[in-house]
């Protein structure tokens, strides 16, 4: 007989951590693609935006410890329940067929570890080692004007709309969020909001690469 | 009209025991009606290796008729094969093509540990029905029936998760060998019912540590599982077990 588990230590409790802080980066990924849409008001708009968000320093700064915080949760959660899961097979299938698994589901152990390396060159790109510090606008547009860096772009968010596709849909399942009434509802609604966001983010490094943005 | 009878080859996955590493047998079966049952046509297939003096191929079965949760096996990569809802035992010949190469394997899991061949220790379920999947109130004799109502749509609802067979395709067909699937059908049929009430969060916080403790994997939500069940349990019990876990972590009204 098993002693019971405080929730963090059981697999399901791990997903709990998984889902929630997925969350709460899902929440600021849509904060921070509503912001960027400010690129489509001109150069002083963005950069007023920023500089507005400068000056809020104890909300700057909540918001990357929160943020911290929920991506160490969630990648140390992934680690635990991916070594697991890898051991819980034993030998593999010889033949296998998948019968329900979509792409976006089959491939979150890749897009996970892509969106981690470009969150960080992201951060670095236009947060730590910007090119010209406090000049949001000139950064982006020269920066998307380089196909190269706009491409790790594209690479970047196509791989975040399968990743916050497969996690929305599976966060409402993890927290129980499982009903007859809208069970039909949560793919369409995890496809749309997914969707909205990479499309919208999409459009910037291709608006600036097309010429309809530039400085 | 005569009847077409067909003739097929098998690659079957032959292990002698627990520690023996396993390969695969190659095996003719001639003449198979397309009225027999998957299982009649490996007994053919076994007659025929005994008469040559060959080790049969094991496999469990007990009911063949689909609902005891005895029989099964990956064929062609899918857990109880290509039929919809239907356990190997019930799984016809007419759903092959003469010709047709088919590979048999058993359900692939550490916590499922090969007996020999085809069959598969799946105790580890019955540990997690051990630790909490029943309710330990004295019924005495027979009661009569109706003395507890029950609405009738909460009784379906039941019987809906109460339908698992605890034949473990579940686990085989998952990525992660996770028995969610089962140990969630489990703990929600006896969640909705009045006599489940008394001991509902114990059993939650028991089953899933138990169910943890046998090394099965953790859910990703990728549905494999309620895509292979024969008797189509559905993906809505994991989201109630993950609820009902997380309802019996934060209560402090509970003995363990």
């Amino acid at each position: 007989m098993q002693r019971a588990l405080t929730l963090h230590q059981t697999t399901i409790g791990k997903k709990v951590v998984m889902a929630l802080s997925g969350l709460i980066i899902v929440g600021f990924v849509i904060g921070h693609f509503l912001g960027n849409l400010n690129l489509y008001r001109g150069q002083e708009a963005l950069d007023a935006y920023a500089h507005f968000l400068q000056g809020l320093t104890p909300v700057l700064w909540g918001t990357r410890l929160l943020l911290l915080f929920a991506f160490g949760a969630h990648i140390a959660a992934a680690f635990s329940l991916w070594s697991r899961n890898t051991k819980a097979r034993g030998s593999r299938y010889k033949k296998h067929q998948d019968m329900a698994t979509d792409y976006a589901a089959r491939t979150m152990y890749w897009s996970g570890p892509i969106l981690l390396l470009f969150v960080v060159y992201h951060l670095l790109h236009f947060t730590i080692l910007p090119a010209h510090p406090g000049e949001v606008y000139r950064n982006v547009v020269e920066g998307f004007q380089n196909p190269w860096i706009a491409s790790v772009y594209i690479v970047g968010n196509i791989a975040l709309g399968f990743h916050i596709f497969h996690g929305i849909f599976s966060a409402t399942q993890t927290l129980g969020a499982n009903h007859p009434r809208y069970n039909a509802y949560r793919r369409d609604a995890a496809i749309a909001i997914s969707a909205a966001i990479t499309l919208g983010n999409l459009s910037f490094p291709i608006s600036v690469l097309a010429g309809f943005v530039t400085l | 009209m005569s009847e077409e009878l067909l003739n097929l080859t098998l690659h079957v996955w032959r292990q002698d025991g627990p520690n023996d590493p396993g390969r695969f047998e190659t095996h003719q079966a001639n003449g198979i009606s397309t009225h027999m049952s998957f299982l009649e046509m490996l007994d053919v297939v076994n007659e025929d290796l005994i008469e040559k003096g060959k080790s049969p191929i094991a496999f469990d079965h007990d009911c063949r008729e689909g609902i005891c949760g005895s029989c099964g096996m990956v064929i062609n990569g899918v857990a109880h094969g290509p039929q919809k809802l239907t356990t190997c035992c019930q799984l016809h010949m007419r759903q092959f093509k003469s010709g047709d190469e088919i590979w048999l394997e058993p359900w692939r899991a550490s916590g499922f540990p090969v007996v020999k061949d085809l069959i598969v220790d799946r105790s580890a379920l019955d540990r997690i029905i051990q630790a909490g999947g029943y309710i330990s109130i004295r019924t005495g004799s027979a009661s009569e029936a109706n003395e507890m109502p029950i609405a009738k749509a909460i009784a379906d609802h039941a019987m809906d998760a109460a339908e698992c067979i605890g034949c473990g395709a579940c686990v085989a067909a998952c990525p992660n060998a996770s028995a969610s699937l089962f140990t969630a059908a489990k703990i929600s049929h006896l969640s909705l019912l009045p006599q489940g009430q008394a001991e509902r969060q114990d059993r939650a916080r028991k089953m899933v540590a138990q169910m943890d403790a046998e090394g099965f994997g953790g859910c990703t939500n990728h549905g494999e599982c309620e895509a292979a069940c024969p008797k189509g349990v559905s993906l809505q019990w994991i989201a109630r077990m993950n609820r009902e876990l997380v309802r019996a972590v934060v209560s402090s009204d509970s003995g363990v």
